[in-house]
């Protein structure tokens, strides 16, 4: 457990300090490299045959890129987490600001509402949404993963964005209603503007979630060339074979643009989502 | 009457543009949220499966046959022959507790660790995070290629020491703790940047002004770091044992909550009952409608205690 001291530190504290996080970093990054050190290799079958560096090559890459779903699965999540965002986005925009900043009766029923929503597992909604939506004709299609992780987003956008316009001051609301803005026109010409990053930034999180539903997908999606990438990748890894390499080319693949987007937003990500947790 | 409906009518003149911006959110949570729940609720009080829920086959159309069965769901999850409900709760309740207890704690101290002056700490900050930055179903494959009996790193890595090798994801206990140490792999990362941003917001005279009475880096500790936590630590707490409660990813792709059901937690638990073999709508329905009274209550107890001391959420 680390404590705090000022000024100088003994010689051995520095080393346990650093080996600590050393160790703690190994064991963060490992798995992630091992993954690409797998990819690299054609026809891995054992941990032994790996070598870092030696005889790599692109063929996993190439294989899964020209030779199976993965782009068209990869599409799929696009999709599925695109809708999903910008419904989450544009519904809970107007809530989340009138949340922030009115104390309407009704105000605190909702944020209770909207957090137990948050709260719920897939299980108790997958069976009555399965149902419901089997009804309309829409399973096995991806309006339904949409609706299904809208449950989720929805609210959580909500939360969210009401934690970033809490942030916003009030006197800005203030000087639009004196020049004679209605609530509504101050939320759309000055307070939306101005939250651009929390919506980025929310938008971004959304979009990770539809992005690794599993659950909903599993149950909704039968046909292979509307999986997800949740679902497509678990092929490569059946019980009757067990196409490694392939399995962690395409997870790099869909990793890394992801993980970009992640470094550049990661500061802004928790912000938003403790403001939101601790200022309901 | 002419006073109720005057209020009425002075609260909507004041309310209404606030009204209407939260209606589009209230409609849409309604028509996904509570008519599939209220549904739901329904569905567990009936013997509804796959066969005698309403279907389309090609040009046919089967009506639902389905009968209302009243309470013997819940009782026969609660206390039927073959009911698994209370191991399975015992295992979430281990599994959640395990998960969030690791995440708080492996958190916090790489936070503290990483708020110290210190060489190297913005390389050490972004390793730390990685794990955060790979999609859950992602770490799951991940680890399984790394636990895998036969060609696992892990067992060749043990092989060389003499041990093994070990059967991680096959055998009861072994298989219980590798899904919990992966779930702590994903989840510790979150837990730091919150609590390294919670340390950031505690003022530095605080710990200043302990120096100056002579506490100890331990009495610094938990006097002024922890006490200075408690609004982040209150809300990532929660949100860590709600997040493990629910977690479905990591078991489902791991281990599928085997061997047997030596990993099964309540979510893996219903969805298997759901939709494996004969699909039993009723069943799942019922377990869903347990899972969420359990969440919410322990929500509530969980406010309430935060509010008897002292805290405004």
């Amino acid at each position: 457990m680390g404590t705090r001291r000022r000024g100088e530190r003994p010689l051995a504290m520095s080393v346990l300090l650093h080996a600590a996080l050393v160790a703690a970093s190994a064991v963060a990054i490992f798995p992630i490299l091992w993954v690409l050190a797998i990819s690299l290799r054609p026809g891995f079958a054992g941990s032994s045959e790996v070598r870092l560096f030696e005889a790599s090559s692109l063929a996993n890459y190439g294989y899964v890129l020209s030779e199976t779903k993965l782009l068209v699965w990869l599409w799929n999540s696009v999709r599925v987490a695109f809708f999903t965002t910008v419904i989450g986005i544009f519904l809970s925009a107007t809530a989340g600001y009138a949340l922030s900043r009115f104390r309407f009766p009704g105000h605190r029923p909702l944020m209770w509402t909207f957090l137990i929503t948050q709260m719920f597992p897939a299980a108790i909604l997958l069976v009555p949404l399965y149902n419901i939506l089997n009804g309309l004709g829409l399973i096995d299609t991806h309006t339904s993963l949409v609706f299904a992780c809208a449950t989720v987003a929805v609210p959580f956008c909500t939360w969210m964005l009401k934690g970033y316009f809490d942030a916003i001051p009030i006197e800005i609301d203030e000087a639009g209603r004196v020049d004679g803005l209605t609530p509504i026109g101050t939320f759309w010409r000055l307070i939306f503007p101005l939250a651009r990053p929390g919506l980025a930034v929310t938008a971004f999180y959304t979009f990770l979630q539809a992005w690794g539903e599993v659950c909903y997908a599993t149950a909704f999606i039968t046909s292979d060339d509307k999986k997800t990438l949740a679902l497509g990748l678990q092929t490569f890894v059946t019980q009757h074979k067990q196409e490694w390499g392939y399995l962690a080319a395409a997870s790099i693949l869909v990793t890394l643009p992801a993980g970009i987007v992640f470094f550049v937003a990661q500061k802004h990500l928790v912000a938003g989502l403790t403001a939101g947790g601790t200022k309901g | 009457m002419a006073t109720a409906a005057g209020r009425l009518r002075r609260s909507w003149d004041k309310y209404w543009y606030a009204w209407a911006m939260v209606i589009p959110v209230t409609l849409v949570l309604g028509a996904l949220v509570v008519i599939p729940l209220v549904r739901g609720i329904y569905l567990s009080f009936t013997d509804a499966n796959e066969r005698n829920v309403a279907a389309t086959i090609g040009q046919l159309r089967l009506p639902d046959s389905f009968q209302v069965i009243g309470l013997r769901n819940y009782t026969d999850v609660l206390f039927g022959p073959s009911s698994k409900f209370w191991s399975v709760l015992a295992r979430t309740g281990i599994w959640t507790f395990a998960c969030t207890f690791l995440h708080y704690t492996l958190g916090l101290g790489l936070a503290v660790l990483l708020n110290r002056p210190l060489r190297g700490r913005a390389i050490y900050r972004v390793l730390l995070i990685l794990p955060w930055a790979v999609p859950t179903f992602i770490s799951a494959f991940a680890w399984k290629l790394i636990l895998a009996r036969d060609n696992g790193i892990l067992n060749y890595a043990l092989g060389g020491v003499g041990v093994g090798p070990l059967d991680w994801l096959g055998t009861d206990a072994l298989a219980l703790v590798s899904v919990i140490a992966v779930n702590v792999w994903v989840g510790v990362p979150f837990m730091m940047v919150a609590i390294l941003g919670g340390l950031q917001s505690i003022p530095s005279e605080l710990y200043e002004a302990a120096e100056v009475d002579g506490a100890s880096s331990w009495q610094r500790f938990w006097h002024v770091t922890l006490p200075g936590l408690r609004t982040v630590s209150a809300a990532v707490i929660l949100l860590g044992t709600i997040w493990s409660f629910n977690m479905f990813p990591i078991i489902f792709l791991m281990t599928g909550g085997g061997p047997g059901d030596a990993t099964q937690i309540l979510v893996t638990y219903a969805f298997v009952s759901a939709f494996e073999g004969v699909r039993d709508y009723a069943l799942a329905a019922t377990y869903g409608v347990l899972i969420v009274s359990i969440l919410v209550v322990f929500s509530t107890f969980y406010r309430r205690a935060l509010r008897a001391s002292g805290e405004v959420w």
